[in-house]
């Protein structure tokens, strides 16, 4: 570069060199100037730190996603990562202990948490414990508590005649609106019953499509009714605008520009009943003891019908600024700001009533710390900030330089993160230990198995052979190791559908399935069946050596809709597996859209599957082996198409009954008849660990609960303290490859000088 | 000029038809409105009677092309083709099928981040590069020339992934120069930007001067430069007053169609720094199966396209007076 300068300076008059050389001065000047405003900007001695220097010291809790949620309408979101944030905006009327286990619901907004009153068909109540076929209607009366304020919101705002402020806005009324917030009247309304009336009627909105609503059209009284009512609406709706507007009508766009919004108001929902204005009922048409769950979902969170309206205008829809993205709500947190691709902050709800920390917990929480801010008034943040971070690599060197508060772990980091002790425990390595992160590990309510299609004539049915080629298969699967390879170790081995933590989990020796695994009461642990009883196994089915009585190899497909880095490793361990007992294992990966086709149309043997807890019940895993509920002939989620009558006769039982000895009998029988039948490799339960800093207080998993960040506290000034001593620049590297830049050019600088030098001489 | 541009849209018109009929075709071949709906309504709970309902509610419940149940004008218009693809003809994006956001809005909303680094890391990009292959064409012969091809062919080929863990790990997270990754807005946007611009550039410079340096030496070689020498300019005037001129037509071609393209963004560098913009919002719509956004952003693919290749032309006009609009 150099080298241009001198040349285009040589013939110039000594002046204008000299003006050269002051202008070169200046620029340096300026760059050392814009230099140091963006290390100001960038907050001081970390030029690293990538938030902004008014957020120094401040109570907010930052953390991830990682996914931009698609729903944040409580109606329809359906998502683990949308829960995260809706959880702490949304009230429903009850919610789970944070610190006692097994989980227990709790009332949030609800004064407490009822038991449903059974009634026969003359309005008679009926025991607890009756058989449900002589249940006529099960019903929940929920009471709120009376005070609840909503946040602050412009839908709330009323205008000069007392009606809302902003009802009819007009494109000009919206122009430099981005956000609810930016609306400068805003306004609040105590939590009505009406509320969570409304919440259950907009489900069954077509145009809000929630994902529930075929289950809830089951149980809730006339739901189904409404639902159809509300359709035909629509559709009448839509008939009326085609007729009006000729061949040339576009539905998509008519809808867009003219959104329809259908009258809930027009005919009745008797399976919801308004009792007074804090006081509601749902009547159900039969006994459904687990509807209590759903009651805790955010579902169920009230919305008022203010918020709706005010966010079905046109002009706000058209600026993405809907319900489905600016909730509304009773909670310790308000939507703050909403850029789904990039940041999502909550702040701090104003009008928040009150709550306090637990005052009980389980066993040791105590001793943990977990009950020092047993009564305290919550929510102990401020701001809760979630950053959009898709890739692993960054996110995790952001947790490691204290700009990120928590952090789950990857594959990639896990080595980094964790050590496996020589008894075989997670435990932190040395450089999280001197960092004060702490590790938090919990079983999530999760199963993730493998299955067979049991309508299929090879590796399906129920005769005793049938039943021994599966339990050879699942003996070869030996998912211990897969759970090694694969999730860092992350994984238990399941002994059933049900996970750790759910009613009808059995630790021990008690629980072993005793098809796969031996108990070693020496050291207290299964043991897997050795390969050779597979083998023996796969004789006695009429397969010895893998081979039919023909002698040809049994050949079975594998469905699976793998992606990614581990997806080859994981096929090949599977068919590895399986040559153990000579079968062979044909591949067959597919897109997702083939892979789901397979499944409902029943074109498959062999399957990869999981399922989350929706809520901590058996029923809701075991629902899954049902036969009412197969895939192919009902499109339920039985994707293994399973059916035992013994197996469902006592299902029937089990899922009306409490958490008593006599329902852990019946799911115990269950539990045996489905072992049996194997027509799940039950797979594994994932254990999930995540790492906190240790300016991050009242930590304890709860994979129930999402309304959880109301708990945690931070000391903002320590982290502040511990980023700035982790984040000292280092300069000197830039230096040194500058210099070894300029001094590498400088011989061939000097070399094309002297050669110049020597042509003008010649 | 006018003459000729407007000849070139109309051109364009049966192109753009052309490519929607295209995505719709292929978007159909691989995703059927029923893969759609089960996608989009998720994994739990999804009823027949509820993907019949999604269909109906988001306008594919008819036919692709041709609806045979209609009579007159109709039968072309009561079409998912029609519904959803004609009112892009007229840049109504219309809404998106997961989350039912206004498209339109979102790309104006997520073109300015992609449009902060992209354009940045293009100009520098190319002035850099312009100036090393000129750097280089001038020392040809000598080592710095040979490690300069060695170093170009060299950075040419290691992945920009490469690039960018290097770079977040190197001047992020050891030497702490840089956040690692993030946005933010207004003024706060600088310190974001440096790193992927920094990174964007080297990752791209090795082609960049082997090309440029390529055209540089093929124009150094011609008469007229020979002419200037003789009459005693100096090398630096030779090539940048001289061969650089002459050069710019290949030059344009490279730049000038890339131009429009510049508010797409970039896939992996807006995922790997955390960037809200559009870089990703394709990708993000196929692997939802999300015809309303495939469809909006392939449209406005083809329609940039065109656009970069009528500059092109326009451009060249600019610096050869011999090129002529006819």
């Amino acid at each position: 570069m150099s080298r241009f300068v001198l040349h285009f300076t040589k013939k110039a008059p000594p002046g204008a060199q000299r003006g050269t050389k002051v202008k070169t001065v200046i620029k340096a000047r300026f760059a050392l100037l814009c230099v140091l405003l963006l290390w100001a900007f960038s907050g001081g001695c970390t030029p690293n730190n990538p938030y902004r220097p008014s957020e120094s010291g401040a109570n907010t809790f930052y953390t991830t996603f990682v996914e931009t949620p698609k729903h944040l309408d409580p109606a329809r979101s359906y998502s683990s990562d949308e829960y995260d944030i809706i959880a702490q905006i949304y009230e429903p009327p009850f919610q789970y202990h944070y610190l006692i286990r097994p989980y227990t619901l709790a009332p949030l907004t609800a004064e407490g948490v009822p038991g449903p009153v059974y009634l026969d068909k003359s309005g008679r109540k009926l025991p607890e414990d009756v058989m449900p076929e002589k249940v006529w209607r099960a019903v929940y009366e929920i009471k709120i508590k009376s005070g609840i304020k909503y946040q602050l919101h412009p839908a709330f705002a009323k205008g000069a005649g007392g009606g809302a402020a902003y009802s009819s806005l007009t494109e000009a009324d919206v122009k430099n609106v981005k956000t609810p917030a930016d609306f400068p009247v805003k306004g609040t309304r105590e939590l009505k019953s009406d509320d969570y009336i409304y919440e259950i009627k907009r489900m069954a909105d077509p145009l809000v499509e929630s994902p529930i609503l075929s289950i809830l059209e089951k149980y809730v009284l006339g739901l189904k009714e409404y639902a159809d009512g509300l359709r035909a609406d629509l559709e009448a709706v839509r008939k009326e605008r085609r007729a009006k507007a000729g061949p040339g009508y576009n539905q998509t766009v008519d809808e867009k520009e003219n959104p329809i919004a259908l009258d809930y108001g027009k005919r009745a929902l008797p399976g919801v009943e308004k009792v007074d204005g804090h006081t509601y009922r749902i009547i159900l048409k039969t006994k459904y003891p687990q509807f209590i769950y759903w009651l805790a979902m955010p579902f169920f969170s009230p919305v008022p019908e203010e918020a709706d309206a005010f966010y079905k205008q046109g002009a706000l829809a058209d600026r993405n600024i809907t319900l489905d993205r600016f909730p509304v709500g009773t909670g310790p947190y308000m939507m703050d700001s909403f850029d789904p691709n990039m940041e999502i902050s909550l702040a701090r709800n104003r009008d928040f009533h009150h709550e306090a920390y637990p005052i009980a917990g389980e066993k040791g929480d105590r001793e943990n710390g977990l009950l020092d801010d047993a009564g305290k008034t919550l929510p102990f943040i401020d701001r809760i900030v979630f950053k959009l971070e898709k890739e692993a690599i960054p996110r995790w060197n952001k947790f490691l330089q204290g700009y990120f508060d928590n952090s789950g772990i990857t594959s990639d980091s896990f080595d980094q993160a964790v050590a496996i002790s020589s008894a075989g425990k997670p435990e932190l390595t040395d450089a999280m230990r001197e960092k004060g992160i702490s590790l938090i590990t919990s079983v999530r309510p999760s199963t993730y198995y493998s299955g067979f299609n049991m309508l299929d004539d090879a590796v399906g049915g129920y005769a005793p052979e049938k039943q021994k080629l599966r339990q050879a298969i699942s003996i070869a699967l030996d998912y211990e190791e897969f759970i090694e390879i694969f999730n860092n170790g992350r994984g238990i081995p399941a002994m059933s559908a049900i996970p750790p933590g759910i009613f009808g989990y059995i630790e021990g020796g008690e629980g072993v399935n005793r098809y796969v695994y031996t108990w070693d009461g020496l050291r207290k642990k299964p043991e897997r069946r050795d390969i050779e009883y597979a083998r023996k196994l796969m004789a006695e089915a009429g397969y010895p050596g893998g081979r039919d009585r023909e002698g040809r190899p049994l050949a079975i497909t594998f469905d699976n809709p793998w992606v990614g880095a581990d997806s080859t490793p994981m096929i090949n361990w599977y068919i590895k597996k399986f040559k153990l007992l000579g079968i062979q294992l044909e591949n067959r990966t597919t897109d997702y859209n083939r892979f789901q086709e397979k499944m409902l149309k029943g074109n498959f043997q062999f399957f990869s599957w999981g399922w989350n807890a929706d809520y901590p019940d058996p029923e809701n895993f075991f629902f899954l082996l049902t036969g009412t509920n197969s895939k192919v002939r009902f499109q339920g989620e039985n994707v293994a198409n399973y059916s035992n009558p013994e197996f469902d006769r006592l299902f029937k039982i089990m899922e009306n009954m409490e958490n008593s000895p006599a329902r852990l009998k019946v799911i115990k029988e269950m539990t045996e008849i489905a072992r049996k039948d194997s027509p799940w490799v039950w797979g594994y339960h994932p254990v999930a660990f995540g790492l906190f800093h240790k300016w991050v207080g009242n930590v304890k998993s709860n994979a129930m609960a999402n309304n959880t960040m109301k708990y945690i506290k931070l000391d903002a000034k320590k982290r502040e303290a511990l980023r700035k001593e982790w984040n000292r620049p280092d300069l000197w590297p830039v230096a040194i490859v500058f210099a070894i830049l300029v001094i590498g050019s400088l011989p061939a600088i000097f070399a094309v000088r002297r050669k110049r030098r020597g042509k003008r001489v010649a | 000029m006018l003459t000729y541009i407007i000849r070139r849209i109309l051109y364009a018109v049966p192109i753009i038809l052309g490519v929607n009929i295209l995505t719709a075709v292929l978007f159909f071949y691989v995703n059927t409105p029923d893969d759609m709906a089960r996608k989009i309504l998720g994994e739990k709970n999804v009823t027949p009677a509820a993907i019949e309902n999604w269909k109906r509610d988001h306008g594919y419940n008819l036919p692709a092309f041709l609806n045979a149940g209609e009579k007159g004008t109709a039968k072309l218009t009561q079409t998912v083709f029609f519904q959803k693809s004609v009112p892009l003809l007229w840049f109504d994006f219309g809404r998106s099928d997961r989350n039912n956001i206004d498209i339109g809005n979102e790309i104006r909303h997520r073109m300015w981040p992609s449009l902060a680094i992209s354009v940045p890391m293009f100009v520098i990009g190319v002035v850099i590069d312009l100036f090393l292959a000129m750097m280089l064409a001038y020392y040809r012969g000598t080592y710095l020339d040979l490690w300069g091809l060695f170093l170009g062919v060299a950075m040419m080929s290691v992945s920009t992934l490469f690039y960018i863990i290097g770079g977040q790990y190197f001047l992020g997270k050891v030497l702490k120069l840089f956040p690692v990754s993030g946005y933010d807005t207004g003024l706060y946007s600088a310190k974001f930007i440096i790193l992927p611009v920094v990174i964007g550039i080297i990752s791209t410079v090795g082609s960049g001067v082997r090309f440029y340096r390529t055209v540089f030496l093929e124009e150094i070689n011609k008469d007229y430069i020979r002419t200037a020498r003789a009459k005693g300019l100096s090398e630096g005037k030779v090539l940048f007053k001289h061969a650089l001129k002459n050069a710019m037509i290949p030059v344009l071609t490279n730049v000038v169609v890339s131009i429009p393209f510049l508010f797409y963004g970039s896939l992996i560098m807006e995922t790997f720094f955390a960037i809200p913009g559009l870089g990703n919002f394709t990708i993000e719509a196929i692997q939802a199966q999300d015809f309303a956004i495939v469809r909006s952003m392939v449209y406005l693919g083809s329609i940039l396209y065109i656009v970069g290749l009528i500059l092109t032309d326009i451009s060249y006009t600019l610096v050869d007076p011999r090129v002529r609009f006819e």
